[in-house]
């Protein structure tokens, strides 16, 4: 069974870091971390006009569907994809199997610069990730905080909110 | 399985509604979409054919708020239930968290029912998942229609040891709607503490 990602801290700012580097580097607009189950991890870059939330959903299924096509034509898996507009443009690639680095960029940049860079932050991007996959099989899920209290006051709240 | 983000405290769940085609799943999230408080919900993707049938899937995000610091999330997605979309229907359980069956009370709809329970218990294994580790609700749906099938002979078929709770429904009109949601999504949290 695949088990849920738990990402702490420290690991949380190592991957901020990797990524605003990469923003950076890339004069690229925005910057999102998705796992591949559709849930956005973070983001950098300015998402205030952005629905981040449907950008995850979309971007996991468009990666789902990309691979069973890879599949489909005896490949294990496409580890990037490129989608190009008129002004803006998407990057995705794979980290670490199961980890979505979305790249949004526009014409202040190229692909060859976002694929160059993006290929190093990927390599960064897992060795994190591989990190945090052990600990998470080691530990299986240090949710001390996620207890009794918590699982109460949550049903609390689901019969307030959806008490129609 | 739920993302759980100690750093920027938020928990995500995954729900996912499954059943035959035009069983009424669709239905199911988009009565909630019109009903909850636009502060708690995010915006509905459909992923649809031109004939409002499901093609990959319906999604809703619906934010429960801060609970002991956490962020807490959940994600309802519908599967297309027509049965040659079976490839999205696999790829969309991925990760699930708590399944709502929506099944489709009408008695010429019988059968796909138990073909679409059956083909969830087969997808579930495709990800190492079986029905004793996710959370299953039942609904029994289009319970306003003359020709259905009685609730009994629908629990003997589709829950013959009683394990799930079930849910009559008349989607709809939004009967049974909330009160299914509200039993899987408790059932989705107390499996994470
Ligand atoms: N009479 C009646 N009709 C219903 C009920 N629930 C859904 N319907 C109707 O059944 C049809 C199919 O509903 P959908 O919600 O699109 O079904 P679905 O399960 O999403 O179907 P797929 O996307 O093909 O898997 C629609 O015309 C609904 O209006 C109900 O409780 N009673
Ligand atoms: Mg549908």
């Amino acid at each position: 069974m695949q088990e849920g990602i738990n990402i702490f801290e420290q690991d949380f700012w190592s991957i901020n870091d990797a990524m605003n580097r990469l923003l950076q580097g890339t004069h690229a607009k925005i910057i999102l971390l998705i796992d591949r189950e559709g849930q956005l991890i973070t983001s950098t870059g300015d998402t205030s006009r952005m629905d981040t939330s449907s950008f995850a959903t979309l971007s996991a299924a468009d990666f789902a569907a990309t691979s069973q096509l890879a599949s489909l034509i005896g490949e294990r898996e496409f580890s990037t994809l490129f989608h190009q507009g008129e002004r803006e443009n998407l990057y995705v690639s794979l980290v670490a199997d199961r980890i979505i680095l979305a790249v949004i960029f526009d014409n202040r940049t190229t692909l060859g610069l976002v694929r160059v860079k993006t290929k190093s932050t990927v390599a960064e991007l897992e060795k994190i990730f591989r990190g945090i996959f052990n600990k998470v099989r080691r530990e299986s899920g240090p949710r001390k905080e996620i207890d009794d209290d918590f699982t109460r006051m949550a049903e609390e709240e689901i019969d307030k909110l959806f008490g129609m | 399985m739920a993302l759980i983000n100690y750093a920027s405290r938020e928990i995500n769940s995954k729900i996912v509604f499954y059943g035959p085609g035009l069983g009424g799943k669709t239905t199911n999230i988009k009565y909630v979409y019109s009903k909850l408080n636009p502060s708690i919900k995010g915006k509905l993707i459909s992923l649809a054919t031109e004939l409002d049938r499901t093609l990959f899937f319906d999604f809703l995000p619906v934010d429960l708020g801060t609970i002991k610091g956490f962020n807490t999330r959940f994600h309802l997605y519908t599967v297309p239930g027509q049965v040659f979309y079976n490839a999205s229907r696999k790829l969309i359980l991925k990760g699930v968290d708590g399944i709502v069956f929506v099944a489709d009370s009408q008695i010429e709809r019988f059968d796909e029912n138990i073909e679409s329970l059956d083909n969830l218990n087969d997808n579930l294994k495709a990800h190492n998942l079986t029905l004793d580790k996710v959370p299953l609700v039942l609904q029994y749906n289009k319970r306003d229609l003359p020709n259905i099938t009685s609730v009994e002979e629908l629990q003997n078929i589709l829950n013959p040891r009683n394990e799930y709770r079930y849910f009559e429904a008349v989607a709809t009109q939004g009967i049974g709607v909330f009160e299914t949601l509200k039993e899987i999504c408790k059932q989705v949290l107390k499996a994470l503490a």
